[in-house]
Order: C-alpha cells, then sequence, then structure tokens
C-alpha cells in the first residue's frame, strides 16, 4: 500500500519546510534528509489501482485553484447560478490562457476540514451544475473556449440537492454541452466521481493526469452495493478499471498528462508544466474547427463508447 | 424490487394455480392462494381483479411493477406493436466476474434480452416510437446494452419524424460495466439534445423507481415529464441519503408527488390514464391539428 510510503514523504517534507524556514538554516541535516527523501521517491512502488486512488484523493493534491493560478492569467471569478445561489463547490471565471480568453470551470476541494466543509467536499449540488451551465452559454457565446477541471467524489447526495433537482441539473448539463459550438477540454485532476463528474465532461477532449481515476461511483459506494461491504474498497478498485490507462484503453481518456514520481502533489511545478504542453497542444487542434464540427465530433466520441469489441 | 409483486409473466392460469411450495414458503403465512398482499394498503386482493386493472390496486391504487412487455401491450393500438432489433454490443466489457452468469439469470427470469424494449406503435392512431425500461432486469441499470438501446431510438425516431416516448425504471448504472455504463448517460442526453434541436418531441414518463444515472440523463430531459403516483424519483437513493446526512427522510421523500409538488414533473398520471393522457398529447403536438 502507497499510504506508508506517502506519509513518510509528507514527514520529510515538513521536516525540510520547518529547517528552511530558520534563520540560520542547519545544511547538513537539510541534505540528510533530502537524501532520505530521494531514497523514498526512487523506491517508489509500481502503483495499483487502489493505490491511485489513494493518490488521487490526497489533499495535498493541486486542485482546480492551483491549476488556475499556475496555468492562467488574470482569472477573474464568476460567480451564482442567478436562480438561487452560488455553489463554492464548483469554481468558474474568466482568464487568459496563453493569450487567448478562456472560460475555466472546475470542482474545487478543500486542503483542509475548515476549506472542505466551506466547498462541501468538492460534493456539488445543482445549483454548482447551474452555475457551470451558465458560464459555458456564455463562454459559447463569446466564443471563448471551456477548460474544466474534475476532481469530485460525486455529485452532493443531500435533501436540499435532491429537493432542488440534481437529477435535472445534471441530465441538462449533459445535453448542453454536447451541443456546444466552442472547443471543451476536460481534465481529470484527481478522483472523477460519476455523475458529478460527467455532468463537467461531456468534452471534444478528455485528459487524465497519470494517477488520476475516474469511475461511475466510488470504490466504497461499488463494494457497498455488490457485495454489501464497502471496506472491500481495494478489490472494487481493481475490478472496476478506474485507471486513467483504462480509460485510454476504452477511448474514454483521450491522453493521460504524466505524473513525476510519487505524484503530482510532490512535485506540482512538473505537472503544471506537462498539463500545460498538453492543454495548449488540444486547444490549438481544436481552436480552427467550425462550432458545427465542434459539437459533431464531440457526439461522435461519445456516441461509439462501449459499441465495439475493438475500443475495448 | 417488492417481494409481494405478482409473478411478471402471469397467465390467468398461473394466478389461478396455487403457489409452489417455495413460493408458499416466502409469503406470507397469512397469504391465501390467488390473492396478493397490496404493500400500499396490506389488504389481500384477488391477483385477477388486478391483472382486469391494469396492476392497479382496486383498493388504495398502489401501482404494481409490470413489465416491459405488458406496458407496451397496455399501451399500442391493436395490432399496431412492432418490436425493434436491439442493437448488438460487446458483452461483459470489463470482463466482470460473474456478470455473464447473473446476466443469463436475469435473461431465464424475465425472457427479456436487456432491460429495454424499443418499439414503434400507435397510440389512438397516432405513431411513435416508444422505449420501455424493465425494473425487473437488474433493477433496470443502464449498461451500454441499454445506452445503446436508447440511443438507437432516439436516431430512430428522428430519422423517421416520430415522437418519442421513454418509460423510465432504473435504479442507475449497471455497475458490472464501470465507467462505460456512465458514459452511457452522455451518449443517450447527446443524442437528446440533437433530437430536440430539430424540434423532435420526447414525453419522459417516469415509473417506479427511476433514480441515479437514469434520472440524471434522459430520463430528466422530457418536454413534458410524467409520471406514476407513487414512483420514487431522485438523483441519489434514500438509503445514500440517508447515511450522508445521518436523519430520517421525510415522508414521500422523492415521490413522484414530490417531484411534482417541487417542480420536476408535469403531471401525475395513473396508469389507467397512461394511453389517453400520450393520445392527448401527441395528438396537440400535431402540427395542422386533428389527426388524418
Amino acid at each position: 500500500m502507497i499510504k506508508e510510503t506517502e506519509l513518510q514523504l509528507d514527514q520529510l517534507d515538513q521536516e525540510l519546510a520547518a529547517l528552511r524556514e530558520k534563520s540560520k538554516v542547519p545544511q547538513l541535516r537539510i541534505w540528510q534528509l533530502e537524501g532520505e527523501r530521494r531514497k523514498l521517491l526512487e523506491a517508489y512502488p509500481e502503483l495499483t489501482p487502489a493505490d491511485k486512488v489513494y493518490l488521487a484523493r490526497r489533499p495535498k493534491r493541486p486542485g482546480v485553484r492551483d491549476y488556475t493560478a499556475a496555468l492562467f492569467q488574470d482569472f477573474f471569478e464568476l460567480r451564482g447560478d442567478r436562480l438561487n445561489k452560488d455553489d463554492k463547490s464548483i469554481l468558474g471565471g474568466v482568464a487568459f490562457y496563453h493569450g487567448i480568453p478562456v472560460t475555466v470551470i472546475g470542482h474545487c476541494k478543500g486542503k483542509n476540514l475548515e476549506e472542505n466543509l466551506y466547498y462541501n467536499f468538492g460534493m456539488p449540488g445543482p445549483e454548482g451544475y447551474r452555475k457551470a451551465l451558465r458560464l459555458m452559454k456564455q463562454a459559447e457565446k463569446f466564443g471563448r473556449p471551456i477548460i474544466t477541471f474534475i476532481d469530485t467524489p460525486g455529485a452532493f447526495p443531500g435533501l436540499e440537492a435532491e429537493t432542488n433537482g440534481q437529477s435535472e441539473a445534471i441530465a441538462r448539463n449533459l445535453a448542453e454541452m454536447s451541443q456546444l459550438s466552442v472547443p471543451v477540454i476536460a481534465v481529470v485532476t484527481g478522483e472523477g466521481g460519476s455523475g458529478g463528474a460527467l455532468a463537467l465532461g461531456v468534452a471534444n477532449r478528455l485528459l487524465m493526469l497519470e494517477n488520476s481515476v475516474y469511475s461511475v461511483l466510488s470504490p466504497e459506494g461499488f463494494a457497498s452495493i455488490l457485495w454489501k461491504d464497502s471496506s472491500r474498497s481495494a478489490e472494487a478498485s481493481a475490478m472496476m478499471k478506474l485507471t486513467a490507462q483504462d480509460l485510454l484503453r476504452f477511448g474514454i481518456a483521450d491522453e493521460i498528462v504524466p505524473e513525476p514520481r510519487g505524484g503530482a502533489h510532490r512535485t506540482p511545478n512538473a505537472v503544471y508544466t506537462a498539463l500545460d504542453e498538453a492543454l495548449l497542444r488540444n486547444l490549438k487542434e481544436l481552436l480552427p474547427l467550425s462550432g458545427e464540427r465542434l459539437a459533431t465530433q464531440r457526439y461522435d466520441k461519445f456516441r461509439k463508447i462501449g459499441t465495439s469489441k475493438e475500443a475495448i | 424490487m417488492n417481494q409481494h409483486s405478482p409473478h411478471p409473466k402471469m397467465t390467468l392460469f398461473s394466478m389461478l394455480r396455487l403457489p409452489t411450495q417455495k413460493a408458499r414458503k416466502e409469503s406470507s403465512e397469512k397469504e391465501i392462494p390467488g390473492y396478493t398482499t397490496c404493500p400500499g394498503c396490506k389488504k389481500e386482493i384477488l391477483r385477477a381483479h388486478l391483472s382486469d386493472r391494469q396492476m392497479v390496486c382496486p383498493q388504495c391504487g398502489h401501482h404494481f411493477p409490470i413489465s416491459a412487455r405488458e406496458r407496451l401491450n397496455m399501451l399500442a393500438d391493436a395490432g399496431s406493436l412492432q418490436l425493434l432489433n436491439l442493437p448488438a454490443c460487446p458483452e461483459n466489457p470489463l470482463d466482470f466476474p460473474g456478470y455473464p452468469e447473473k446476466l443469463e439469470e436475469n435473461r431465464q427470469k424475465t425472457g427479456m434480452p436487456e432491460a429495454a424494449l424499443f418499439a414503434s406503435l400507435k397510440i389512438y392512431g397516432q405513431p411513435a416510437v416508444v422505449v420501455v425500461l424493465d425494473s425487473r432486469f437488474f433493477m433496470g441499470s443502464m449498461g451500454v446494452q441499454v445506452g445503446e438501446i436508447v440511443t438507437s431510438a432516439v436516431e430512430y425516431a428522428l430519422e423517421q419524424q416520430l415522437p418519442l416516448i421513454i418509460f423510465s425504471a432504473s435504479g442507475g448504472a449497471r455497475m458490472q460495466e464501470g465507467i462505460l455504463s456512465l458514459m452511457q448517460m452522455a451518449k443517450t442526453s447527446a443524442a437528446l439534445a440533437r433530437f430536440a434541436k430539430e424540434g423532435g418531441l420526447y414525453l419522459s414518463y417516469l415509473t417506479h423507481p427511476t433514480t441515479g444515472g437514469v434520472s440524471a440523463s434522459f430520463a430528466g430531459l422530457g418536454d413534458i415529464t410524467l409520471a406514476e403516483p407513487g414512483a420514487l424519483i431522485g438523483f441519489a437513493g434514500p438509503r445514500v441519503i440517508e447515511q450522508t446526512i445521518r436523519q430520517k427522510l421525510p415522508e414521500g421523500f422523492q415521490r413522484a408527488e414530490f417531484q411534482e409538488e417541487h417542480g420536476f414533473v408535469d403531471r401525475i398520471v395513473p396508469r389507467g390514464e397512461m394511453k389517453s393522457t400520450l393520445g392527448f398529447l401527441l395528438l396537440i403536438h400535431q402540427k395542422g391539428g386533428m389527426p388524418a
């Protein structure tokens, strides 16, 4: 299990950060710790699907706010669904991307409990999906490409969310996104959980970070439905075929963005560089296409998923 | 599924037949042969009476689940029903252990190849394309095949310029087909978006239960949404919600009547008014008024 290695690395990173802050930096100790860190990373094991689920959910992993700050210029947040409220679990706004105006939308998770309560653990209600749709239609109106960042355990299964039409909101997004006349690129950065992820994911291109996962349900939920035992989630992870590599094979993901050894959270800059390269390349391929072509290409991509054995 | 619900492929003969040893063991001790206990009013109902009343309890109006085939028979004008071919898809795409056996079991149990049927028929002389999901087959769950049936029906309706009616009854995505099931939500919704753009009429009829990936895709996209009385309709199932919020849900939560109250259903239509209601809605969407 990757957890032990990860916790050791966390410990080292914490110690290193503390040492570097001291007025008299104890260089020898830092070198020692860096050596240990390197050794741990070199011995970083081959990851199982359950390991990837664990990594994909690590709170330290970069999220939409980090990517927005690192990859885009002058992000301007736009809030609210114009019906009811502003759902904090989805962040949206406009920004420049290499000089191109774009609309950015993504699930927001917190890095600690307090933040998570604020962002509802990245689980949107219908208001979040309606905000996303509003911003997508706005992007279409002004001819802006849309870039979405997917990282959610799923749509929130709560009283209010159900009362306000969670199903309808997700269904509406799926239908409307499929028809958009601007390029849509979705990036799964962490966990893509169920319909709550797909509601931002009807894209021309789906990029997945190397250690990200995308599934019909959480492995815990899956195990609980199939075996009435949510503790068998590691087993479920292996059976569900939820890794980026699986999804590439199914033709659902179009490209895998490599992560450095130790995962995106250990060396975020390496991921920003890799993702930037992939995003820009894909965007440049989509930009010359007409609105009609873009909608058709998106339709055809989803139309054929799962229908032929070759694709599987 | 409700254990009191009568055997789906029931004929008058089988209804009057004494329950088998096994069935007798499973049913409550008080149950009288030829009768069934209504889960709505807990009264003993003569099964033949139920069958005469489209499987609606004469005492309390509880709607018993019916098979896709029964639904089509109730709806179609005599001689107009034509079952259309189900598009073939690879089975068990994830090589999920035990799934082919489960599929076979469900086929044996229901006599259906998959959880949905796709047909063309006439309702009071007006042609329509109809999809019916069957909750007895794998809880009506949507895998690639069901996604393909719905999408093909939408495309067929578009091509033939016919209105589309979908009766949903589903627990959501088919777990054994994993992420491929999830993607059927996008596929079916995209097909309906195209259909809508071309001016197609889509009537979504929600029956018990319509939840998960089905409620959050094609079932949620009707021009007009109807629901059977008492049907459970929602994204998350009641148990999941209760576990999440750690409190009991109020009586009637997520039922058809609740959804109507909150603006997600146009009208609750009891089974006895199903055909006339759909007939009217087809008629009023015909350009040029009265049908020929």
